[in-house]
């Protein structure tokens, strides 16, 4: 027996394997789509991001029936914590809501298709590479995609620039314009005090070829987590300067702040 | 009362599997005329069929006798075969060769069968891409030059002579019984190298499929350049499985150690340069063929794995 299949006769019930398969996507007859989704993959991560959800992290979500149950949707958060924890967690948080879950697809950075077992893992966990192309044809098949606009320069911040968001990239909402798509903004609490990091190796980054090189602790700290979703944002697909757009992006990047500011101050404790 | 004259077609690559299943298609109401630079393959009393490079002059005899309608060009020589240089006298040479006749004698029709291979398995792809997308196919190794040569003629002649009325198409991985490609000769050995930690998605068709999409394309007039893929995915570990091939996983990293190993080893159906293949997803989009020739395929991946699966042993 291999490890996939005895890992999900151990962790997937049959409730849950009937939980997903009911969710609605665009997958083929062996269970893949184009971006190397994996439908019984998809069920063995479930179940243990479900331990990791509920029991580490004690996520709290709020709102998250904010997010229309169909049409594209782009879910826009602030990234934080050196490992992609919070596209995971926003990702279950979405699938296992009571009414009309969705499975979100979560972009991301160029470096992870190139690391072996860890890239092939990721996509079939819904993760794709942050390419716009493949975001446009994501929200054409009117699929919910989860960006940070902040890329590396969120994910890769240190301890002591916790919760200041970086600077947002426009790609985002040229393609939330373009494609009708729902902007839904998500502030992430927690999540930057699961990784502390007190400063970035740049050279040996570099040398490694990966985006940073944090100096943290081998260890992920149970912080607790707040997920805050705000209220859908729609936008136009009006012809306009490029100076617009970014104003734009600044109101989404203010609603998230201020979505973070709520977390941080219905915040009780670190842990 | 005079019958009204049958389409004379010209068919390259006719010694492949697929040219033959094309040719089964179209020789009840065609005439058809078979070449093939490899062998001279019998293909029944009303067929004439020549071994012949195009590059010869004794090629543009055949234009002069038959008086073609069209040319189905099938007659690509795949990456894993002959050297670099025998590859590009070939396929680009001899293609080039093929248009100019083709344009002279006033041919209506003409169907490029190219490869998926020509976009270039990188690590950025996106998935599902579109025919307009850059061909990277050549930045990574010399032995797909030809690859891309080939379709750069064909697109050079494709606006040049709008009269030929040509149509590329790019088909994913063709699979299925005969098919001598390297992706078929995996899936049909009992073991089969993949690299550690890399399994990209694939798309395969099946060779009566894509036998079905090439006359759709020739009897249909829409010239331009179109992906012909299924809408399926698996990924090639996946694929493996399903036709009961056992995997030996080559070390991936770092990038050049791989790279050294199958070169050591030299694997006609693994060879150093499509690594990449291997190790990245080339995932392209094949909707814009089905929409204009209202093409379905009607073989489903399974049904391609089990043809695998159960002849692992000939008999």
């Amino acid at each position: 027996m291999s490890i996939r299949s005895f890992l999900r006769t151990k962790l997937v019930p049959a409730a849950l394997d009937d939980q997903i398969n009911r969710i609605r996507k665009p997958i083929g007859s062996l269970g893949y789509d184009p971006w190397g989704y994996n439908n019984e993959a998809m069920k063995v991560g479930f179940a243990f991001t479900r331990q990791l959800y509920e029991k580490y992290f004690r996520v709290s979500a709020d709102g998250v029936e904010k997010v229309p149950d169909h049409g594209p949707v782009l879910i826009i958060a602030n990234h934080s914590g050196q490992l992609p924890l919070d596209g995971v967690l926003i990702g279950y948080a979405l699938a296992s809501r009571k009414h009309n879950p969705r499975m979100p697809r979560a972009m991301i950075e160029r470096f992870f298709p190139t690391v072996p077992y860890l890239g092939n893992l990721l996509n079939e966990m819904g993760a794709v590479l942050g390419d716009p192309t493949n975001c446009a044809k994501m929200l054409a098949n009117n699929e919910a995609v989860i960006v940070f606009p902040e890329g590396v320069r969120g994910s890769g911040k240190l301890y002591r620039d916790r919760y200041q968001l970086k600077r947002f990239g426009n790609g985002f909402m040229h393609l939330a314009m373009k494609y009708k798509a729902t902007i839904v903004p998500v502030g992430v609490v927690g999540c930057e005090e699961s990784i502390p990091a007190i400063a970035n190796i740049k050279p040996l980054a570099k040398l490694l070829g990966v985006p940073y090189a944090p100096i943290a602790l081998p260890f992920v700290f149970p912080a607790k987590v707040h997920l805050n979703f705000g209220d859908p944002l729609i936008f136009d697909d009006a012809e306009i300067p490029e100076e617009q757009v970014t104003e734009r992006v600044e109101q989404v990047k203010a609603a998230i702040s201020e979505l973070i500011d709520k977390g941080l101050s219905e915040r009780k404790r670190l842990f | 009362m005079n019958e009204p004259r049958r389409p004379h077609i010209l068919i390259t690559g006719a010694a492949g599997a697929l040219a033959q299943q094309v040719i089964n298609r179209l020789r009840d109401h065609c005439d058809l005329v078979a070449v093939d630079f490899r062998e001279q393959v019998y293909l029944g009393d009303d067929i004439p069929s020549y071994c012949i490079d195009f590059n010869k002059r004794v090629f543009e005899d055949l234009f002069r006798r038959y008086d073609f309608d069209g040319v189905i060009h099938l007659g690509r020589i795949m990456s894993s075969q002959l050297t670099r240089m025998r590859r590009y006298n070939a396929n680009v040479l001899g293609s080039q060769k093929l248009l100019d006749l083709s344009h002279k004698y006033g041919i209506k029709r003409v169907v490029v069968l190219s490869t998926y291979h020509v976009y270039g398995a990188v690590a950025y792809n996106p998935a599902l891409i579109d025919e307009e997308a850059p061909l990277k196919g050549a930045g990574l190794t010399a032995d797909l030059i030809d690859s891309v040569e080939l379709e750069n003629l064909a697109n050079i002649y494709l606006w040049r002579y709008p009269d030929l009325n040509i149509t590329v198409l790019r088909p994913c991985n063709i699979v299925g019984p005969g098919v001598r490609n390297s992706i078929s000769t995996l899936l049909a050995s009992e073991r089969a190298p993949v690299l550690a930690g890399f399994s990209p998605m694939m798309q395969f068709i099946h060779i009566d499929d894509m036998a079905d999409a090439i006359v759709l394309a020739y009897q249909q007039d829409h010239k331009g350049i179109y992906n012909v893929a299924p809408e399926d995915w698996v990924a090639y570990q996946h694929a493996l499985k399903l036709c009961d091939c056992k995997r030996i996983p080559v070390p991936s990293i770092p990038p050049v150690l791989p790279r050294l190993i199958l070169r050591t080893l030299n694997l006609r159906s693994f060879p150093s340069y499509l690594i990449d293949f291997f190790k990245y997803p080339v995932v392209i989009d094949g909707r814009s063929f089905s929409r204009a020739f209202n093409f379905q395929p009607k073989r489903p991946l399974k049904e391609i794995f089990r043809f695998y699966r159960e002849n692992k042993k000939p008999i």
